[in-house]
């Protein structure tokens, strides 16, 4: 058996807010292979983003990991110290922002910003570095490199800015990338593009890709597998045919329904009932029976992970098929 | 650029001129100085012959135009207490207030450090001190903080001295107050200048840090391993730097102007203090050229301070011209 790229277990994001304890990010496991893409599905407020953060060692106070394991290759990176964390982050594991407006320093040339992430890691001089980001910077699809690296960010259409953020992300090919909504502020041809970018550039270096969207759709396209997080918990997860056509969880079944794309012509738009809770109160036990027409009695305790089928696990009470 | 030097510079002399007009009008209708020149037991004639000697007795817009007349020659007249050139007495008050301007300034320069360590660790016992402190600063009046620095440190301690600038070396014609004396007696007036743009200093590095600190660019530089003392010195001081300049440029313009209150309290021989000596006797020359003077030197900051915001930050274009 091999051991994936990343492997994240039963791992716990707690915030200190006055007094209470607020969980982020409640018991959450994944594996990513090289070269496979797992797509992250929630709404806003899920825990995506903390889990992104977290991976990368980010969450800043008063957040903070109170449990779990998160491996690379094996390594428990929760384990090591600030500075060898450090060397983790941009050059083994690297993350994509979502908003490509304000992910660059406005005041530093992209060269700047491109060269300073090669010199954190790698002792070399500093024409070589700049070589070197130069080709990352056409591999990912910036029309010529060679004048855009003495540019300024606000030369930059979004689509682009966002072209040299994965530039930067690629420049150590790391194991894993972390995409936060990296499309979703993107018009839809610059979205695909960009997507299509990712896909080639990390299946070419086996790099696992870990896509985390509020968009189904999207992740139907690129993930060979989905997890679907709803108020902190992984709900629901399994390779992406399986959550697409036999999702078992019924979030994901409101979220597949709610898709406008899936709608039959002329009939009004399905949705589920109610917003997302705030990390404040979250319902205890399943936190989603408050919108789910399906809860009962029994949902008032926190169901178990069940996995039916093989490799397809969700966490519910009443799982539709 | 220099489409946009040569503009501000065009700007600057329009500037200067309605300046130059409001000062003279402004400057007349506060009164005669014949007034105080003159004695209760003076004549009528003896009045007569002091207002001719002084142009005072021709009509306003012949005062005005012999005035710019000769102003754009850099002469101002004579002052009419000292009958000493004006330009010249400015000249003799302008290296003590240089001289105070530069010590206050560089003390003040402090506070940005300590804003950035009360930004970085808004939560220490060591930033909420420096941000209490700050108010004090901010709040307290100077000739208040003025007059109790030379109450403890010149009358009950006596450690430094409460008066003067001390004796000053003469270099190129120019004194410099570069002695062992001259550099304690810039000490309290200095100090007590710079508590405001200290504390100012300290507020606005900490609140422009606390904000950028938490900026997605600044989490991406650490999500590339940058090491934290870069993600700080230069991804966040750049940003920061942005709106201080512009409140330093404003401040620095301040100071070099005259500290008129510090001045007064520590009987400092600045321009500031010039300043009131000719508002107290009505010296209309001076006052004019202290006016002028003033907005010349807010006009010329002003015009370092766009220049240097174009070097920090990139997306700022001076005059609209592609580089």
């Amino acid at each position: 058996m091999t051991v994936p790229t990343l492997s994240v277990q039963n791992v716990c994001v707690q915030f200190d807010a006055d007094g209470r304890e607020l969980t982020a990010v409640d018991d959450v496991s994944f594996d990513v292979d090289p070269g496979r893409v797992l797509g992250l599905v929630g709404e806003s407020g899920s825990g995506k983003s903390v889990t992104a953060l977290s991976i990368m060692r980010l969450i800043e106070s008063p957040g903070r990991i109170t449990r779990g394991n998160i491996l690379l290759n094996g390594h428990d990176i929760l384990a090591v110290t600030e500075e060898e964390m450090r060397h983790i982050r941009g050059s083994r594991i690297a993350m994509i922002f979502q908003d490509p407006m304000m992910t660059l320093n406005p005041v530093l040339r992209i060269e700047t910003q491109l060269i300073e992430g090669i010199l954190a890691h790698r002792k070399m001089p500093w024409r070589d570095a700049w070589t070197h980001a130069r080709d990352i910077l056409g591999q990912v699809g910036v029309p010529s490199p060679d004048e855009r690296m003495k540019a300024y960010p606000h030369q930059f259409s979004g689509g682009m800015r966002q072209r040299v953020v994965i530039a930067a992300a690629m420049l150590h090919e790391p194991d894993v990338i972390v995409a936060d909504e990296a499309t979703t502020a993107l018009d839809v041809t610059t979205q695909s593009q960009i997507l299509f970018e990712m896909q080639r550039l990390c299946s070419d270096r086996r790099t696992a890709l870990i896509w985390i969207t509020h968009d189904l759709s999207v992740v139907a396209g690129l993930a060979h597998e989905v997890a679907v997080m709803y108020a902190g918990r992984i709900v629901e997860m399994g390779p992406v045919d399986e959550i697409i056509d036999n999702s078992m969880h019924p979030y994901t079944r409101g979220l597949m329904e709610s898709l406008p794309s899936r709608n039959q012509r002329g009939r009004p738009l399905r949705q589920i009932p109610g917003t997302a809770p705030s990390l404040a109160n979250i319902p205890a036990g399943c936190a989603f029976r408050t919108r789910c027409g399906r809860a009962t009695e029994i949902c008032f305790q926190q169901p178990e992970v069940m996995e039916p089928r093989a490799g397809h696990s969700s966490r519910c009470h009443h799982p539709v098929n | 650029m220099t489409i946009f030097i040569i503009r501000r510079l065009v700007q600057s002399v329009i500037l200067l001129w309605i300046v130059s007009i409001i000062a003279f009008l402004a400057v007349y209708l506060i009164g005669n100085p014949v007034d105080l020149i003159a004695n209760d037991m003076s004549t009528p004639a003896e009045r007569e012959a002091a207002m001719r000697t002084l142009g005072l007795d021709r009509p306003l817009y012949v005062q005005y135009l012999t005035f710019v007349g000769r102003a754009v020659h850099l002469d101002f007249g004579t002052s009419f207490m000292s009958s000493l050139p004006v330009s010249q007495l400015i000249f003799q008050r302008l290296p003590a207030t240089v001289e105070l301007t530069i010590f206050s300034f560089l003390i003040s320069l402090l506070g940005l450090p300590l804003g950035v360590f009360a930004g970085l660790y808004p939560k220490s016992r060591l930033a909420k001190f420096i941000m209490s402190s700050s108010i004090l600063c901010f709040s307290l009046p100077s000739f208040w903080i003025g007059l109790m620095a030379i109450m403890v440190f010149s009358v009950y301690l006596g450690w430094l001295p409460s008066t003067g600038r001390g004796e000053t070396v003469s270099l190129f014609g120019v004194s410099f107050a570069l002695t062992w004396s001259g550099l304690r007696h810039l000490v309290l007036p200095g100090v007590v200048l710079a508590l405001f743009n200290l504390a100012l200093l300290i507020r606005m590095a900490r609140n422009n840090m606390l904000e950028v600190i938490s900026t997605d660019f600044v989490r991406f530089a650490r999500a590339k391993g940058v090491s934290e003392r870069r993600v700080i010195w230069v991804h966040a001081m750049r940003n920061i730097m942005i709106p201080i300049i512009t409140i330093q440029g404003a401040e620095l313009a301040q100071l070099l102007t005259g500290a008129l209150v510090v001045e007064q309290i520590f009987g400092y021989p600045g321009i500031g203090r010039l300043a009131i000596e000719a508002i107290n006797t009505l010296d209309r020359p001076v006052l004019v050229a202290y006016m002028m003077l003033t907005v010349s030197i807010f006009v010329l900051v002003n015009l370092i301070v766009d220049i240097l915001y174009g070097i920090v930050d990139p997306r700022i274009r001076l005059g609209g011209a592609h580089d």
